[in-house]
C-alpha cells in the first residue's frame, strides 16, 4: 500500500522536473520563432511581424553553402575514421584481456575528458612545429580524435551484450575468422556502429572549440556561426542558419536513439 | 572400436591456477561419455580444448588418432552445443541451423532442405521462420542441437546442455538425447555437474575435481565402487564412515562408504543404533540414525513400518556394501 | 570428405585466419595498431609537446621562444595577480555552475528514475538527450536572444511590472552590469544551461540503482520522507552527482566561447589561453595556463574515483 502512494509523484517534484525540462527546451524553441521575424536590426521581442523572406535570402548565400559543405565533408570523413578506429578499439578491449586495456580506454576517453581548448591548442602547436598547412585534413584530424569515443562507447556496450559464445559457435560451425566477422560479428554490431556513427557525425558537425584552432582561414558552419555571434553582420540569416543547425543535429540523435532503443544507452554521456 | 578422443597428460594453466592438471583420458567411438564434476573442476576447460576454443599448456589431444595441436575449431569436424545455446540472434531458426552448411558452400536449396530435416529430427518442424528470441528455452536447446547435428560431426560436445531447463523438461530431454545418440551413433561428450544426469545418460563417466581426473568408469562402477572420499560424496549420497569406525567393522584402516539403501533394519544381529529423525520422500522414507557416534542415513521402502524417533534398533548390511575408500 | 576429423585449409583467407588464430596477440596488435598510432602517438604526442613548451620561455624583446628548460613561465603565471585572478574566477564559476546544475538536474533525474514509466520514460530520455546534443553555438545564441536588452526576458519582466527588480539586481556589484548579457550572471546562466544536461543522466543512473524497497524500509523504520531523502537517497545518489560534476566542472573550466559572447570583459582561463597563443604568440604561457585545468581535473578525477563515481558513469 505504501508503494501505491509512492507511485504518484509529489507535486513539488513534478513542478521542479517540469520546470527543469522547460528550462532546457524553451530557449531552443525560441530559435524557431526568430527565424521568421521581420526585424533585422535587433533581437526585438515580440517580433513585429513574420516572414519567410529570410529563408530565401539564406538559400542564396554562397558563404553559408560553403560553410555547410565543408562541415558535411569534415563530419563525414571524421565519422568514417572514428568508426574504424572506435570499433577496432572496442573489439580489442571487449573481447580479450590484455595488458594495458585500461590504458586504451583512457586513451580513447582523454580527448573529451580534457577541455576542448587543450586538444585544440596542442594540435595547433603540433601543426606549427611540423610545418603542416591548415586544410580539411587538419580539421578532420582533430574531429576524428574526439569522435572515436562515441563510436567506441556504443560498440563496447554492444560487444558486452553480445554473448562471447556466438563467435565460438560460428567457428565451431566451420567459419574462419573472416567468415565469422562477416556473418556474425558485423551483423550483430551493425546498429550500434550506425548509432555511434550518427552521434559522431552530430558531434563533428557541431564542434567549434577545437575547430577554431585547426581550421586556419576555413569556415565550417559552427565557425561561421561563431563569427556571426562575435560580429553580427546579418542577424536574420544567422537566425535561419541556427534553426537549420538545430534540425540537422536533431535527426542523427533521433536515429541513434531508434537504433539502440532496446538495450544500450546510445549517447552515454560522451559528448 | 576406435578411440575418438584421447587426452595424454593434458594440463591447462591460467597463470597460477591449474584449471586442468595432467589429465589422461580415452573416449571410444560411439560412446555417450559424461564429464562430471563440481564447478571449477576443469571439466568444461577439457571440453573447450577438445572443441579447439582453448589450448593445452602441455600434453596432447588427438581426435581419431590425429593430433589437433594448433588446429583451430573451424577445422575440426567436431560440433558443440553451448550452455547458453549461442544461437545467432540476427538469423532465423532455419538460417541458424543451416549456418555450418552455408559456410561450407552448400547451395541454398540443399541446405534449407537439410536444415528442415535436422529440425524435424529434434521435433521442431515448421519453426524455421521464427527468430531465436521467439522460442522457449527448451526449443532453443533443440535448435542448438539441430544446428550442430546438421553438419554430421564425428563428435558432438555438449556443455551443460540441460542446465538452463526446468526439471520436467530436463528429464524429457535426457531421454530424447539418449535416443538421438543411439540412433545416430555419433560420439557424444557432455559436461555436467548433475550426477543424476550423468548416471542416467552416460555409458561411461569421468569424474573431475580440482582440475584432476579422479575416476572413470561405467555408472554402476562409479556408484558402487567409488574410488575415494570425493567420488563417494559427490555421486549419490553415501554415508561416509570414518577410518576408526570402518576398521572396527571390516578391519581395514581407511574410511569406507555405505549407500543408504544398502542398510536394513534387522530384528537381531547387526549393530545397535538410535533413530534421530525421519522424513518422507515419496517412494521412500529416510531415517537418520546414530551408530557408534556416527550419523547414518538409511533409505527404506515406504511400505515398511518405520520405528519412531528415539527408538533403539539394530541395523545390518551385506559385507560388500561397505566399500573402502582412498583418502584423496 | 565429411568423415575427415580435420578439415584442410582451403584458400588464403583460411590460412591467414589460422595464423591469426594461433597468435592472438598478433591479432590484437593489428587491431590496436591504427587507434594507438592515432590517439597514442599523434594526439598524446601533441599534448606532451604542448606541455614541454610550458617549460620554455618567451624572450621579452624579440618575442621569440627560447627553447631552454626554465620555470620562468610558471613563475609568471603564479605571481601575476591578473593571472591568479583569472584562475580563481574560472574555478569559482565552475564550482557554482556545478552546484546549480546539480540542483536543477536532481528533480528531473529523480522523476525520470522513480516515476516515469514506459512511454514517458522514453520521452524523458529524449527530452534530456536532445538539448544535450543540440548545437552548442545555437544554445548560446538562443540566450543572446533571451538576455538582450530588447529581448524576451525584459519584455516579460516589463509585462509583470518587475523591471525594477532586474534593475536593482543589475546594480549590484560584481554580479551585475549594464545588462544581463554582459554580466557574470549572464555567463553563469548560459554555462548552467549548456552543461546541466550532462548532470542528469549520471544522477538518474545512480538513482535507478536504488531499489524502491530500500525507501520502503526507511519509511517502515519510521523515517519521514524528508529524512529518507536526507539519510538514504542523497548518499546513494552522491556518486552520480560526482560523476555528473566531472562533466560540468571540466567543461566549464575549459570553455572560452561562452564568456566571450555573453559576459563581462574579464577573462576566463580558456580566453587567456586563446589570447596568449593567438595574438600574443606566447605559446609557453598559453601552455602553462592549460596545465591548470589539467591539474585541477586530475585532482578532481582522483577524488571522484575514491568516491566510486566511475561506477555511475
Amino acid at each position: 500500500m505504501r508503494s501505491d502512494l509512492q507511485n504518484r509523484a509529489p507535486l513539488g517534484l513534478k513542478i521542479a522536473a517540469a520546470a527543469g525540462l522547460l528550462f532546457l527546451h524553451l530557449p531552443i524553441l525560441l530559435i524557431f520563432v526568430y527565424a521568421f521575424t521581420t526585424e533585422d536590426k535587433s533581437y526585438q521581442w515580440p517580433p513585429p511581424g513574420f516572414t519567410l523572406k529570410w529563408l530565401g535570402v539564406t538559400w542564396n548565400r554562397p558563404d553559408v553553402w560553403e560553410a555547410l559543405w565543408l562541415s558535411v565533408k569534415v563530419a563525414t570523413i571524421s565519422t568514417i575514421i572514428a568508426l574504424v578506429l572506435g570499433t577496432l578499439c572496442a573489439a580489442a578491449v571487449a573481447r580479450t584481456r590484455f595488458f594495458g586495456r585500461e590504458t586504451i580506454s583512457l586513451l580513447v576517453i582523454l580527448p573529451i575528458a580534457l577541455p576542448g581548448i587543450i586538444t585544440g591548442i596542442s594540435l595547433r602547436s603540433a601543426f606549427n612545429l611540423m610545418d603542416i598547412p591548415f586544410s580539411v585534413w587538419t580539421i578532420v584530424l582533430g574531429h576524428a580524435t574526439f569522435c572515436v569515443v562515441v563510436v567506441y562507447n556504443n560498440a563496447v556496450a554492444r560487444f558486452r551484450r553480445t554473448s562471447a559464445s556466438l563467435i565460438e559457435a560460428s567457428m565451431d560451425l566451420g567459419a574462419n575468422g573472416f567468415q565469422t566477422l562477416r556473418h556474425v560479428v558485423l551483423p550483430n554490431i551493425a546498429t550500434a556502429m550506425l548509432a555511434g556513427g550518427m552521434l559522431a557525425f552530430a558531434l563533428s558537425f557541431d564542434e567549434v572549440i577545437v575547430t577554431t584552432f585547426t581550421a586556419g582561414q576555413q569556415a565550417t558552419l559552427p565557425i561561421w556561426m561563431l563569427e556571426e555571434l562575435v560580429r553580427p553582420r546579418q542577424r536574420p540569416v544567422t537566425n535561419v542558419v541556427a534553426m537549420v543547425v538545430v534540425l540537422v543535429t536533431l535527426l542523427p540523435i533521433l536515429a541513434a536513439y531508434y537504433f539502440t532503443r532496446d538495450g544500450d544507452n546510445p549517447a552515454g554521456h560522451g559528448k | 572400436m576406435q578411440v575418438a578422443v584421447k587426452l595424454s597428460g593434458v594440463s591447462r594453466h591460467f597463470e597460477e591456477v591449474r584449471a586442468v592438471d595432467e589429465v589422461d583420458l580415452e573416449i571410444a567411438e560411439g560412446e555417450f561419455f559424461a564429464m562430471l564434476g563440481p564447478s571449477g573442476s576443469g571439466k568444461t576447460t577439457c571440453l573447450r580444448m577438445i572443441a579447439g576454443f582453448d589450448h593445452p599448456s602441455s600434453g596432447e589431444i588427438s581426435l581419431f588418432g590425429q593430433s589437433v595441436v594448433g588446429v583451430p575449431p573451424y577445422r575440426r569436424n567436431v560440433n558443440t552445443v553451448f550452455q547458453d545455446y549461442a544461437l545467432f540472434p540476427h538469423l532465423d531458426v532455419a538460417a541458424n541451423v543451416a549456418y555450418g552448411l552455408m559456410i561450407r558452400g552448400v547451395d541454398k536449396a540443399t541446405r534449407m532442405r537439410q536444415a528442415e530435416e535436422a529440425l524435424s529430427l529434434v521435433r521442431l518442424s515448421g519453426y524455421g521462420k521464427r527468430k531465436p528470441s521467439q522460442l522457449s528455452g527448451g526449443q532453443r536447446q533443440r535448435v542448438a542441437l539441430a544446428r550442430a547435428l546438421v553438419n554430421k560431426p564425428r563428435i558432438l560436445l555438449l556443455d551443460e546442455p540441460l542446465g538452463a531447463l526446468d526439471l520436467k523438461l530436463r528429464e524429457q530431454m535426457q531421454e530424447e538425447l539418449k535416443e538421438l545418440q543411439r540412433s545416430l551413433g555419433i560420439t557424444f561428450v557432455f559436461v555436467t555437474h548433475d550426477q543424476g544426469e550423468a548416471l542416467s545418460m552416460a555409458d561411461r563417466i569421468a569424474i573431475f575435481n580440482l582440475g584432476k581426473l579422479v575416476q572413470t568408469g561405467t555408472p554402476t562402477e562409479i556408484y558402487h565402487h567409488p574410488r575415494n572420499l570425493f567420488v563417494a560424496d559427490f555421486v549419490g549420497s553415501s554415508n561416509i564412515l570414518p577410518a576408526s569406525l570402518a576398521s572396527k567393522l571390516n578391519g581395514r584402516e581407511s574410511p569406507a562408504s555405505l549407500r543408504p539403501e544398502a542398510i536394513r533394519i534387522v530384528g537381531e544381529g547387526g549393530h545397535p543404533a538410535t533413530v534421530l529423525g525421519q522424513s518422507f520422500l515419496g517412494a521412500t522414507r529416510r531415517l537418520t540414525v546414530e551408530m557408534d557416534g556416527t550419523r547414518l542415513n538409511v533409505l527404506l521402502p515406504n511400505q515398511v513400518d518405520t520405528p519412531p524417533v528415539g527408538a533403539e534398533i539394530r541395523i545390518a548390511w551385506d559385507n560388500e556394501s561397505l566399500h573402502p575408500l582412498e583418502e584423496v | 570428405m565429411s568423415d575427415a576429423i580435420i578439415i584442410r585449409p582451403s584458400g588464403f583467407g583460411d590460412r591467414l585466419s589460422d595464423v591469426l588464430w594461433r597468435r592472438p596477440t598478433l591479432l590484437i596488435g593489428l587491431m590496436l595498431a591504427a587507434p594507438v598510432l592515432w590517439l597514442g602517438v599523434v594526439y598524446v604526442g601533441s599534448l606532451v609537446a604542448l606541455l614541454v613548451q610550458s617549460f620554455f620561455s618567451i624572450d621579452e624583446f624579440t618575442g621569440l621562444i627560447n627553447r631552454q628548460f626554465t620555470l620562468k613561465t610558471y613563475r609568471e603565471l603564479f605571481t601575476s595577480p591578473a593571472n591568479l585572478d583569472i584562475i580563481l574566477r574560472t574555478v569559482l564559476t565552475a564550482a557554482c555552475v556545478t552546484i546549480a546544475s546539480a540542483m536543477i538536474a536532481f528533480p528531473i533525474a529523480y522523476y525520470a528514475a522513480r516515476y516515469a514509466r514506459g512511454r514517458w520514460k522514453a520521452l524523458f530520455y529524449l527530452g534530456v538527450m536532445l538539448p544535450l546534443w543540440s548545437s552548442y553555438l545555437v544554445k548560446i545564441y538562443a540566450w543572446k536572444l533571451i538576455l538582450a536588452k530588447e529581448g524576451i526576458l525584459s519584455w516579460l519582466l516589463d509585462k509583470l511590472y518587475l523591471n525594477w527588480l532586474l534593475e536593482a539586481y543589475l546594480s549590484l556589484p560584481l554580479i551585475g552590469g549594464n545588462s544581463l548579457s554582459v554580466s557574470y550572471t549572464g555567463t553563469f546562466i548560459v554555462f548552467v544551461y549548456v552543461w546541466m544536461p550532462f548532470m542528469i543522466l549520471p544522477i538518474q543512473a545512480a538513482l535507478e540503482r536504488v531499489p524502491s524497497s530500500m525507501l520502503d524500509a526507511s519509511s517502515d523504520l519510521g523515517a519521514h520522507p524528508a529524512q529518507t531523502f536526507r539519510h538514504v537517497l542523497l548518499p546513494l545518489a552522491l556518486p552520480g552527482v560526482v560523476a555528473g560534476s566531472i562533466f560540468t566542472f571540466s567543461l566549464t573550466l575549459g570553455d572560452y566561447i561562452i564568456p566571450q559572447i555573453i559576459g563581462s570583459s574579464r577573462l576566463f582561463i580558456g580566453q587567456a589561453v586563446y589570447a596568449h597563443q593567438g595574438t600574443a604568440g606566447n605559446i609557453p604561457l598559453a601552455a602553462a595556463f592549460t596545465v591548470v585545468p589539467i591539474v585541477i581535473m586530475g585532482f578532481y578525477l582522483w577524488m571522484a574515483k575514491r568516491q566510486g563515481a566511475f561506477d555511475a558513469l
